[in-house]
């Protein structure tokens, strides 16, 4: 893509037009001027708030997405998706479903969805999917929403894109916080049990409760508070909404949100050199000598002095 | 590290609960690598042409096994056109008779149609060697 055409598109998205969102997130995605173009759209974005909703599969996390869309639809404000879904690991395909229970917002210009595949990705989001909420944020998408595939209990890189970090969780799952209170337990700015229609609401809210009790003084400065949903009788969504809405005056008035921005650009940057490191070491590999790699001589350690060699001395080598 | 990735709006247009043509090919294009954004059932024409533009999607394939071909490929590309997306290329399949399907072509509704008893593969295949030799896209100055 030649520069002009570049500055066309950013021109179009800053006057919101929904394709130039839609073909920058593309090119942003597949690394076709990533560079460039990021560093456009952070001059018209970074004020918004990310929400990010995180959970295990199938706990409603797309269904409470859609209510919150309404939600702040009926505030008159204008939202911005990404829905992540995990990527095949032997063909980097994936089916991308998230859409299906959104559809009440398909045709409302004042929405943008844009699913999006892990591409090899771990943590629970793609690679690009702080850039895409910032494009979306750029093309007039001030209400800023993420979707994690569904979690296990180590998936906290969610915390690296969202300023409020909402956890959901469903009743009848009570060994399922035993097994996760370590990993994304631990992250959530507030939780939600949502599918509160079902049995076994209340008790969860309470070893919700109880586990918090525990944490004391440590872990995060403020006791995320804990909501009961059910995305699909719209109930609890007002008082989610309060709850993001109160986190986030606190973050704000507090400072705390500079310092989730300093660890958030910190990772960011540490992704970034990630990936140029990686693109060495496809480089220098190649160039190893077959007997290194021979049965009998393959030592780990050993390699990675020969890779490293090459990845700082051999930089010619390889092209970028 | 360009990392391309075809993308395909699989969608299920009108009153028809038979998703399961639907849910085959979007598995299948899966399984050839391609990001497979499936809309769910019961879609009108304009919910599926806003979703292929938010997700910049390069394939829309719709499955119609409700007799409605003729109203909604006609429809479609008409939506296309008026968004300036005729780049986004239309197929679909379905229960569609063969008379039919020589008028949708014929007149440019649909790229390509394939009909029960198609191989994946035949599709998977047309798809890549459509995009292979696609141009990269213009662009296109919008009239204001």
């Amino acid at each position: 893509m030649s520069r002009d055409e570049m500055d066309e598109w950013l021109e179009r998205l800053l006057r919101h037009e929904r394709r130039a969102v839609a073909k920058l997130i593309s090119r942003v995605e597949d690394d076709r001027g990533r560079e460039e173009i990021m560093r456009s759209v952070r001059a018209h974005s970074g004020k918004s708030l990310v929400i990010g909703i995180t959970g295990p599969p199938g706990v409603g996390k797309s269904s409470l997405v859609e209510a919150l869309t309404h939600y702040y639809r009926e505030k008159g404000e204008r939202v911005g998706i990404a829905a992540v879904d995990p990527s095949s690991p032997y063909t980097g395909g994936a089916i991308l479903g998230d859409r299906i229970r959104m559809q009440a917002h398909t045709t409302d210009r004042d929405v943008f969805i844009r699913s999006m595949g892990t591409r090899g990705h771990l943590g629970g989001v793609a690679r690009s999917t702080a850039d895409v909420l910032r494009i979306l944020e750029a093309g007039g998408y001030g209400r800023l929403l993420l979707e994690t595939v569904g979690v296990g209990q180590s998936e906290i890189e969610i915390m690296r894109l969202a300023d409020t970090v909402v956890v959901v969780l469903n009743p009848g799952t009570g060994d399922g916080i035993q097994a996760i209170k370590a990993g994304i337990m631990e992250v959530a700015d507030i939780f939600v049990v949502n599918k509160s229609d079902m049995p076994g609401a209340e008790r969860m809210k309470n070893d919700i409760e109880m586990m918090l009790d525990l944490n004391g003084g440590a872990g995060p400065v403020r006791r995320p508070p804990v909501v009961l949903t059910s995305a699909l009788q719209a109930a609890g969504i007002q008082e989610l909404g309060e709850a993001i809405a109160g986190q986030q005056a606190f973050l704000r008035e507090s400072g705390q949100i500079k310092i989730r921005r300093q660890v958030q650009l910190q990772r960011e940057t540490w992704h970034c050199l990630e990936e140029k490191v990686r693109s060495l070491f496809d480089g220098a590999w190649p160039q190893i000598p077959q007997d290194l790699l021979e049965v009998g001589e393959r030592d780990p350690f050993v390699l990675v002095e020969k890779v490293w060699a090459k990845m700082t001395g051999g930089r010619d080598d390889y092209e970028r | 590290m360009s990392q391309s990735r075809i993308r395909v709006l699989v969608g299920k247009p009108g009153l028809d609960g038979h998703d399961r043509g639907a849910k085959v090919i979007a598995r299948a294009l899966r399984d050839a690598g391609m990001e497979v954004i499936y809309s769910g059932l019961h879609q009108t024409p304009e919910q599926i042409v806003e979703a292929a533009i938010q997700e910049d999607v390069d394939v829309i394939g719709l499955s119609i096994l409700s007799g409605a071909h003729l109203t909604i490929f006609p429809r479609v590309k008409d939506l296309l056109r008026e968004q300036e997306a005729e780049d986004i290329l239309l197929i679909g399949g379905g229960t569609i008779p063969e008379e039919d399907v020589e008028v949708l072509l014929r007149q440019g509704f649909a790229e390509a149609l394939f009909t029960p008893g198609t191989p994946t593969g035949e599709i998977v295949g047309w798809i890549k060697q459509r995009l292979e030799t696609k141009e990269p896209e213009p662009v296109r100055a919008k009239d204001e």
